[in-house]
């Protein structure tokens, strides 16, 4: 009869629907543990990026905050504390032996003392971070302009990166050291509000916030503003550095634009 | 109540008509846009387990959120509770603790909600991001050319007529019956008003508060904070919104079941939906 057949088919086609959705859903964890699918998928960065850098170009400021915004204790995420021997030894002398490297693609490399970081122009911002998991905190930062330290390195045509090399070691004790970095691109690295921060609320910045340099890229996400800085090079391209995505967490999977 | 054949579309009662009820504009744009959902509600869900807690305002104000939820290990093992401001109730197995291949685990939303289902924030975020470009994409171009082909005009904005009869249609609906034959070649008050407040208010709402979420878009937009009262509380309203669609889904899939739900479904992949031929009583 019409009926049953209408009626089978009926329960064939509802049947493949069950399956397909649960498969769909199961298949979507499966498929994110394909190198391909997460290769797709992070094309989408690369819209993202073009939108973006279309709507706030390189000098769109972040929003900055009054003094009452300011939260009592701003939250650290990620190293708490180096904890190295080397890292301690500066702590216990107030960092009067650190030194920021420039190198790479620049005419003039430098090695820069705190104190010599902090007798060049500063800027002070009071801003908000936005940390990928998704809470805020309010802060204020003082250091020196990223592109006044890059435009006293003289940077070379060629580099499109700045890499900033950090002290915390993100291996597991014993393994082959894994130091976290990041990298952004010149747009990014030059914005007016891109500093190298040495101070937080008016006091030298923490261990926990990343002591005695960090990073500050307002347009960008939290795992973008490395810690502890001791390095900063200039490069071409990201492939030759660590995993080659261009920072910790890019190699660990997340995207290398955190405008979002 | 509708019989099993009614929900089947089995044995209409009398004779029929078949009627061209859905575009393929129409078609095309639904079934994206419902693919799109799913994967924007379910890998919402685990980039919301990253910190599973929402706050009002610019900042978290760590101590005082204004939803939570949160694991905690007393001497009957671990036990998990969602705070809605101070107000605690014990979820353990569903919300902010559940088993995750068998072993209780601190997570806010249960694995079998999240896309991937393991914790990890970053493939998450992968696909959101990609099914929200998707879905913008995809709303943009169905609402030009609703606008652009009269669709809305003719089929989605409510009439004076449809206005003046909401209250009996909502009843009718309550009652869980249906138009019929000729009224049943359009939508009812209820369905336009629905489907306008989704389209016009809830996909343009999760999609701007989505967006004041990036510190990137807030440089070039800080009208979207002004807006929204802060990125803290934006990301509040996104969470709403994610729920108010996961609401409507839920309606919207009961609706369908109870109004023909053969036929419903049949009509949104073919465009052709039967009737009841009432022109010759």
């Amino acid at each position: 009869m019409a009926t049953d057949r209408a009626l089978a088919r009926r329960r064939f086609l509802a049947r493949i629907g069950a399956a397909g959705t649960l498969l769909t859903l199961s298949g979507c964890t499966k498929l994110s543990q394909k190198p391909w699918v997460a290769n797709l998928l992070g094309e989408v960065e690369k819209l993202t990026l073009r939108a973006q850098r279309l709507f706030a170009g390189s000098h769109a400021l972040a929003p900055e905050y009054a003094e009452a915004d300011i939260a009592p204790d701003f939250r650290a995420n990620g190293t708490q504390d180096p904890a190295s021997d080397a890292y301690s030894a500066h702590v216990a002398n107030g960092f009067a032996d650190w030194r920021i490297t420039v190198s790479g693609l620049v005419e003039h490399p430098l090695s820069l003392s705190l104190a010599a970081l902090k007798a060049l122009p500063s800027r002070t911002q009071i801003t908000r971070h936005d940390c990928v998991e998704g809470w805020s905190c309010i802060g204020k930062w003082t250091g020196v302009p990223l592109a006044t330290v890059l435009a006293a390195a003289k940077v070379r045509p060629q580099a499109r990166y700045v890499v900033f090399h950090c002290a915390d070691n993100m291996a597991a004790a014993g393994d082959v050291p894994q130091f976290y970095y990041e990298s952004l691109d010149l747009l990014e690295a030059t914005h007016p509000q891109t500093i190298l921060a040495y101070e937080l609320n008016g006091a030298p910045l923490p261990v926990k916030n990343g002591a005695p340099v960090r990073l500050r890229a307002e347009r960008q996400l939290g795992y973008k503003m490395a810690k502890y800085i001791n390095g900063i090079e200039l490069v071409t391209d990201l492939s030759g550095i660590a995993g080659g995505r261009g920072g910790y967490w890019e190699d660990q999977g997340y995207s290398w634009y955190a405008g979002i | 109540m509708p019989s099993w054949q009614r929900i089947f579309g089995l044995a209409p009662p009398g004779p029929v008509i078949v009627v061209r009820r859905h575009a393929v504009v129409t078609r095309i744009a639904h079934w994206v846009n419902a693919v799109c959902l799913l994967v924007l509600l379910m890998s919402g869900l685990q980039i919301f387990n990253a910190h599973p807690a929402l706050y009002l305002g610019e900042a978290s104000e760590f101590t005082r959120p204004v939803l939570a939820m949160t694991a905690w290990e007393g001497p009957d093992g671990l036990k998990g509770y969602t705070w809605i401001g101070q107000h605690r109730i014990n979820t353990t197995g569903l919300l902010g603790v559940s088993n995750v291949e068998g072993v209780a685990t601190p997570r806010g939303f249960p694995a079998w909600a999240t896309l991937p289902a393991p914790q990890w924030l970053a493939m998450g975020r992968l696909w959101h991001f990609a099914a929200a470009w998707l879905f913008a994409v995809n709303g943009l171009l169905f609402a030009l050319w609703a606008v652009w082909r009269g669709h809305l005009r003719r089929d989605l904005l409510p009439t004076r007529r449809d206005l003046k009869a909401l209250p009996h249609t909502v009843i009718e609906h309550l009652k869980l019956r249906f138009p019929k034959g000729d009224a049943a070649r359009r939508y009812n008050s209820l369905q336009k008003l629905s489907y306008l407040i989704v389209i016009f208010g809830l996909g343009p709402l999760v999609l701007a508060t989505g967006l004041t979420m990036s510190p990137t878009m807030d440089a070039a937009f800080p009208q979207l904070l002004w807006l929204f009262g802060g990125r803290q509380t934006a990301r509040t309203i996104h969470f709403l919104c994610a729920f108010s669609f996961f609401g409507f889904f839920l309606v919207h899939i009961v609706m369908v079941v109870l109004s023909g739900a053969w036929n419903n479904l049949k009509s949104m992949i073919t465009g052709r939906y039967v009737i009841e031929d009432n022109h010759g009583d």
